[in-house]
């Protein structure tokens, strides 16, 4: 809220350079290690989301150009795969080493396209897509010490979705291990965030990839849908909505497909009565106001001990009422915008039913940007769990609080949902972390912190968040015939 | 006259083969059964021909029992697979004979399959207190955390059983879901139900809780089709399926996402082959606990 009177603590403009990103007007699909147009010629304009500005036009990917891309990666599998992997290995750790060359290029780009703070792209997305290649780039030549046998194969050709939300880091997860692996790949990234994964194509150009190995097909539903389906694809990763999942998973019904889905979230963050609350609340503003609370792990339900409420309630608001809101690039900017128009009449659709449905709403003074796709870090209590903004995921910076007396009742309402990917546990006492983490059904859960991410560090759903683990030791079993 | 009686043979007594649902042995609430024969056709009993409603109560007892039984400790839930096989031990001879009869096996190749099948109980009793060390572990993330992995089982399993392997094959399957901690509905083959029907009579009299394995006997098609697309079973083994059903159940099971096991290829042995890890790993999910470590600086601990 930079222009918030009101706030305790104003700050000039420190805009980060776009002159450091020299963005194309146009950009073709990446097959085969060439650039080129779609088959059937159609374009599309990617903006930014702060600002509506288009900032490139970029090929469609229709059905051809997935069997263009599919033919490609196939051909490129057979020599790629029969490489040793120590050479396998020194191509990833190549492009590990571009990526932190290139890491302001990319941050600022990531930030465009998006519409995310520079602060995160910067200071998350950058350093973790780096640090996964870096990661699976060392596995690559010692996969028969991974618990999988003493030489486990590859599958072939991944065909991999992803999301808008973490373009870049999203295409890390997908592609270092499934190249560390000896399989090769073609990634659809998201129609509202193409820039990044073709910047990536020209990363491994300079890594000097071999040509088919990674094809990068921007494009739709549609295209990511025919890639699913290709015949010829063997391993299908997909990170994404909770329905699109279910479709992938009849897709693939009676195939040999391989399969990894990561879905949907409805995340509880528990806070007992004897957590240290000034850390509980910056735990809180991480888990659901993090990239817009646009995360499918986000803590974006918060479950507090009844005790306490009144107290971490006006905690936290005073702490939202400290975020800056507006320019991306700006670096004291905590909350950028909205990825699309759509994301944002869904996120103010379920809001609007939360209201309707008898929660009361709540945000800090907050001016939005006149034009771009904004919306204020909101926080709604006396919600109940019938409520769709308790069940439904928002993705979106939007806080449904709601309230337990028991460690019991914590646990019950927690688990209270089709979701499992992530929770979070705020307490002094370790025995009831052990004890409440136990018996959570969520595939990750911080305690006493929220939000951390690593590429040693398995991360997947419960139910249905998916399945399959992207991370660690446990992300090598999704690309290997085991 | 006392020397005619004595001339007579006596007339066994047959058994009534019942479902094992939630620890008891319900006839098909449909009332139905089916006969089943050997190899050459002779009738050997009338087996229930469990209904949907038999399914969904199964789910209700697996559900039930999955608290108990994925919160006992591995070293307890390996004390109970291996009184399982102590109690398949003792009845090793019936088991042979029902072997023999449902798969046309002469004597000792069916006592070759329940051996089999009684060691590999014994084989997953070791597994409950090491699955977790192989498949789990420390993460050395970077940054000042503590973050470990662990299996957890995955809840309530629907498992098709194979319809060849009636005895080997069907402990092949189920043994290694609940080691874990997970909760079975298992279908026992459909041609050859009875060696499942009777394991039923042991697990119950093996400490194993009530409703950790609920064995049905039935139409395999019929009984799978409500499992794969019940929004309670979390996950569905498809061995028994054909091709056709296997797509069919894998298609409904896509409905809350449910864990898939397609039909694997068989080792030509028979299921006689050192199995590994992967029944296990296809029920198992994985939770990563992170939590600071803190620091011992001058400035005391920090978050």
């Amino acid at each position: 809220m930079a222009s918030a009177s009101a706030s305790a603590f104003e700050y000039a403009p420190a805009p980060e350079s776009r002159s450091v990103v020299d963005i194309a007007p146009s950009y073709g699909l990446f097959i085969d290690g060439e650039f080129t147009e779609a088959a059937d010629g159609k374009v599309f304009k990617t903006v930014s989301p702060s600002t509506e500005e288009v900032l490139s036009e970029v090929a469609q990917a229709g059905a051809e150009d997935v069997e263009r891309a599919v033919k490609a990666a196939r051909k490129a599998f057979a020599s790629w795969s029969a490489l040793p992997g120590s050479e396998r290995a020194k191509y990833l750790f190549r492009i590990a080493r571009i990526i932190q060359e290139r890491s302001r290029e990319l941050a600022v780009l990531e930030t465009l396209d998006n519409g995310k703070p520079i602060k995160e792209t910067r200071d998350a997305d950058l350093p973790l897509v780096a640090a996964h290649f870096f990661y699976y780039a060392g596995w690559a030549d010692k996969l028969g010490h991974a618990g999988y046998g003493a030489n486990p194969r590859p599958l072939g050709v991944a065909g991999q979705v992803i999301p808008w939300n973490f373009p870049l880091l999203m295409l890390a997860w997908k592609i270092a291990p499934a190249l560390a692996t000896g399989n090769t790949v073609v990634l659809k990234p998201a129609e509202t965030t193409p820039l990044s994964a073709l910047f990536f194509a020209d990363i491994c150009r300079q890594a000097g990839l071999p040509k088919g190995v990674v094809n990068i097909l921007p494009g739709y539903g549609d295209a990511g849908a025919a890639l699913v389906a290709h015949p010829d694809v063997n391993k299908v990763a997909f990170t994404g909505s909770t329905a699109v999942g279910k479709e992938i998973a009849r897709t693939v019904a009676g195939t040999h497909k391989k399969v990894t889905l990561e879905l949907g979230g409805k995340g509880a963050n528990i806070v007992f009565d004897d957590a240290p609350i000034d850390q509980a609340v910056e735990g809180i503003v991480n888990g659901i106001f993090f990239n817009q609370g646009q995360v499918c792990c986000a803590g974006s339900r918060l479950l507090v001990q009844e005790s306490i409420e009144e107290e971490l309630l006006d905690s936290l608001k005073r702490r939202l009422s400290t975020l800056r809101l507006g320019d991306p690039l700006d670096k004291n900017t905590d909350i950028g915008a909205i990825n699309s128009a759509e994301q944002l009449a869904r996120i103010t659709s379920l809001v609007d039913a939360g209201q309707a449905e008898g929660a009361e709403r709540w945000s800090p003074a907050c001016e939005l940007p006149s034009s771009g796709y904004w919306f204020a870090p909101t926080l709604f209590t006396q919600v109940t769990q019938a409520h769709r903004i308790a069940r439904d995921e928002i993705f979106g910076p939007v806080l449904s609080v709601l309230t337990f007396r028991t460690p019991d009742e914590a646990v019950a309402k927690a688990n209270n949902t089709p979701y499992g990917l992530s929770a979070g546990i705020w307490t002094e006492k370790g025995s009831r972390i052990l004890a409440v983490a136990n018996k959570l059904r969520a595939g990750v859960i911080w305690s006493n912190t929220f939000n951390k991410f690593d590429p040693t560090s398995p991360f997947g759903g419960y139910k249905e968040s998916g399945f399959g683990r992207e991370g660690g030791r446990h992300g090598l079993e999704a690309y290997l015939d085991v | 006259m006392s020397d005619k009686t004595e001339t007579v043979a006596r007339l066994s007594v047959f058994k009534t083969y019942k479902l094992y649902v939630g620890g008891k042995f319900p006839r098909s609430e449909s009332g139905r059964v089916y006969e089943v024969s050997d190899q050459k056709d002779k009738w050997l009993a009338n087996a229930p021909l469990a209904s949907r409603k038999d399914a969904r109560d199964a789910v209700v007892a697996a559900r039930k029992a999955f608290g108990a039984w994925s919160g006992a400790t591995a070293y307890n839930r390996g004390q109970i697979l291996y009184r399982v096989a102590e109690m398949l031990e003792g009845r090793r001879e019936q088991f042979v004979r029902e072997v023999a009869e449902a798969e046309g096996l002469s004597k000792s190749k069916a006592a070759a399959q329940v051996d089999a099948a009684i060691d590999r109980w014994v084989w997953y009793a070791g597994w409950t207190d090491k699955i977790a060390q192989v498949v789990g572990g420390g993460n050395p993330v970077a940054g000042p955390f503590f973050n470990l992995s662990s299996p957890e089982p995955t809840g309530v399993v629907a498992v098709l059983a194979p319809q060849e392997s009636s005895f080997l094959g069907l402990v092949s399957v189920i043994a290694p879901v609940i080691a874990t901690g997970n909760t079975a509905i298992v279908i026992a083959s459909e041609k050859s139900p009875l060696p499942a029907l009777s394991l039923g009579e042991v697990l119950a009299t093996s400490d194993l809780p009530g409703g950790v394995v609920n064995v049905l006997s039935g139409r395999t098609a019929e009984i799978a089709a409500p499992l794969a697309a019940h929004q309670d079973v979390n996950a569905i083994d498809l061995t028994g399926a054909d091709e056709t059903l296997a797509t069919e159940l894998e298609v409904a099971a896509a409905d809350n996402l449910k864990r898939v096991l397609r039909p694997q290829p068989v080792d030509n042995a028979g299921w006689s082959a050192d199995p590994g890890t992967g029944r296990m790993t296809a029920f198992l999910e994985t939770k990563t606990v992170w939590h600071p470590t803190g620091s011992l600086g001058a400035s005391g601990s920090a978050y």
